[in-house]
């Protein structure tokens, strides 16, 4: 891992809404490298502000949202820029969106629009990007169609979205993402819409074209078996805190922080050939506008640390093998 | 899209059917008929009324058919461009309407063409500046605009207009054009005089088009799609234009269809103000003295131009909205 270059890394990242409610802290601190050729898995319930960093690092958070503080910094060719200190409708974050930074979303019946064919919302995004003919941004378009399993591209590349099955629109989602052979694919609950047994193949395709592409991949989801099948490494998200992250095979192994356990726990296991207890996580995620104080998770946990988890912020602590995780139970004095 | 048009124009043939039915019903639904009216008249005119003479005109006019045989004989004249007589005024109603229906149209069209080409970029202006100082005062400005009456702010403008330049601004031309042939000079004299009545008719539309206008870019501008779209590294304004604006523009073309109609109503309270020389006074007048041709024929020629313009507005919701295409 540490011969291959450094591609992105948020730093202290901190996406507010501000609203009549409120202030809404989606995302709270939230630091993770990821490098060249990586799979990097987020995960959490819903609301804990996943998505929120995803929109963060493309700059494309709805309106009301606001980057407070931290960094992230896009390492290109040996030079680095800060995306937070860019124009959110300049020239520079524009060329990085769908260049060298595209994204997946979770529901492709309303993630394209309806009234174009998908040609021409593939086309657009590689005219966008790349210097070529409209018969050449065609071309890569059918190529791009025909390499994500696509049947009949050059037919289907005329269709409209509504004309498709879920499972064809998120194919061509994602060869939109991918037309413009982006360093960094961030995916949105990719599977999240789409029936399950499309699933395993909108997994199976991502993880190729990862692979024979070479791209980084943030895979954004509450499901840890899409983290199990794709993933290098993990980091696990409550009420905008970023809990805990260590290599995948070590998180499903080897649990630190109580609530990352409480999820892996809560988790069904198929073909035990007995009856299964679920064990779900007790209580719910409190209202954002009512954020618990200490460690966010405290009023749920059972280490509940009296006078130490309901005042103070846990620290970042580093374990062993690029562990780290956020939990007053680890702190050594 | 060709075939969707073609489908759409066959659909208006028995549209039109009905529309003729329902046109008959209508100037056959008050009691008596012109003789009446005309017997009424000379009554009070203190005149001798000659039965016989009476019921002679009537069977001369065909007054004294059946319902469905007067109904046939209408339709039939109609459909080789026959539109009878008016009895009130003794002159085919062919000629009566084609004198006034051209400044009609043109007042609709041209009150329409301001409305569009107001509310259409307010609306886009209002949406992207949500409560911004701009769009609070478009808006108020929008409510008064709904809220006042044609009427009133056609008084309020020939006022004002006569305070301003110590002329009245009455009727579709200056003096001297009235009865001059066609010339450019004519031409410019009417758009001069066009666009007060195209502002009194069409400030109650503007108003509520760009509400509409407004409303539906909010709503587009929070979808996904365009999320995505900005993720791909347009250009806000370029965005705006292709996506949400395409979509949010679809309920504003389904109001074409409606605003011919609507711009005749409108259009009847300014004219008698106004005093311009167009279809809906004579129809008020048609409509009060029984003249059954007149009014049928009045009443025959909005619905099919309200089916035009449905139409229209059909053309550009399917040239919007592919899903539209392949609906009937």
């Amino acid at each position: 891992m540490s011969q291959t270059p450094l591609l992105l890394s948020v730093d202290n990242l901190a996406t507010h809404f501000f609203s009549q409610e409120g202030i809404l802290e989606a995302v709270d601190g939230v630091s993770f490298d990821i490098y060249a050729g990586e799979a990097l898995g987020i995960a959490g319930e819903s609301g804990c502000g996943k998505s929120v960093t995803a929109q963060s690092i493309l700059r494309i958070v709805p309106k009301n949202g606001k980057i407070v503080t931290g960094a992230i910094n896009l390492f290109q060719n040996g030079e680095s820029v800060d995306l937070v200190q860019l124009d959110d409708r300049g020239q520079q974050i524009r060329q990085i969106r769908g260049g060298e930074i595209a994204m997946v979303f979770q529901e492709p019946m309303a993630a394209f629009s309806m009234v174009y064919t998908i040609g021409n919302q593939i086309t657009e995004v590689i005219r966008l990007h790349q210097e070529c003919s409209q018969n050449e941004a065609r071309e890569r378009a059918v190529e791009m169609l025909r390499r994500v399993g696509m049947p009949q591209p050059e037919q289907t590349i005329d269709a409209y979205p509504f004309a498709l099955s879920g499972g064809m629109r998120q194919r061509a989602m994602i060869a939109m993402a991918l037309s413009c052979h982006p360093a960094l694919l961030i995916a949105d609950e990719p599977t999240t819409a789409v029936d399950v047994t499309i699933q395993a193949q909108v997994l199976e395709l991502m993880k190729d074209l990862q692979r024979d592409m070479g791209m980084a991949l943030i895979v954004i989801t509450h499901d840890l078996a899409v983290i199990s099948e794709l993933c290098d490494r993990v980091m696990i998200m409550y009420l905008g805190k970023d809990v805990e992250s260590a290599p995948a095979d070590v998180i499903f192994r080897d649990p630190k922080h109580p609530y990352t356990v409480g999820l892996l726990r809560s988790v069904p296991e198929l073909g035990e050939g007995h009856t299964q207890e679920l064990d779900p996580i007790s209580g719910s995620v409190p209202s954002p506008y009512r954020r618990p104080t200490g460690c966010p998770f405290h009023p749920r946990c059972p280490e509940f640390i009296p006078d130490v988890c309901d005042v103070d912020l846990p620290p970042q602590i580093e374990l062993a093998g690029g562990h780290r995780v956020r939990c007053h139970l680890y702190v050594q004095d | 899209m060709w075939s969707f048009i073609l489908r759409r124009i066959l659909l208006m043939v028995p549209t039109l059917m009905v529309v003729s039915v329902i046109s008959f019903a209508i100037i056959e639904a008050p009691p008596g008929d012109f003789m009446d009216a005309y017997v009424n008249q000379l009554l009070q005119q203190q005149e001798a009324v000659d039965p016989a003479e009476i019921e002679s005109l009537r069977k001369r006019y065909g007054l004294d058919a059946p319902t469905y045989v007067r109904y046939f004989r209408w339709l039939g004249n109609i459909l080789q461009g026959n539109l009878g007589r008016s009895l009130e005024w003794n002159q085919p109603v062919s000629k009566l309407i084609a004198d006034r229906l051209p400044w009609s149209m043109a007042i609709s069209v041209a009150s329409f063409l301001l409305a569009y080409a107001l509310a259409i970029p307010i609306g886009l202006y209002s949406a992207t500046r949500q409560y911004s100082l701009g769009d609070y005062l478009f808006t108020l400005i929008g409510f008064v605009g709904l809220a006042t009456p044609n009427f009133l702010l056609a008084l309020l403008i020939l006022w004002y207009y006569f305070v301003a330049t110590g002329n009245v601004a009455v009727g579709l031309f200056s003096d001297e054009y009235l009865v001059a042939p066609w010339s450019f000079a004519k031409f410019i004299d009417l758009l001069k005089h066009l666009w007060l009545p195209a502002l009194v008719v069409g400030t109650a539309g503007t108003a509520g088009l760009i509400r509409v206008m407004r409303a539906n870019l909010l709503d587009e501008l929070e979808r996904p799609y365009v999320m995505v779209a900005r993720s791909k590294g347009l250009s806000e304004g370029k965005l705006l234009v292709k996506y949400p604006f395409r979509i949010a523009m679809n309920p504003v073309a389904s109001t074409i269809g409606w605003t011919l109609p609507t711009l005749v109503n409108g259009e009847l309270l300014a004219s008698l103000v106004l005093g311009l020389p167009t279809i809906a006074p004579l129809f008020v007048g048609a409509l009060l003295n029984q003249d059954m041709f007149l009014a049928g024929s009045v009443v025959m020629i909005l619905s099919t131009l309200t089916l035009v313009g449905t139409l229209l507005s059909d053309i550009v919701l399917a040239w919007l909205d592919p899903r539209i295409r392949g609906a009937i």
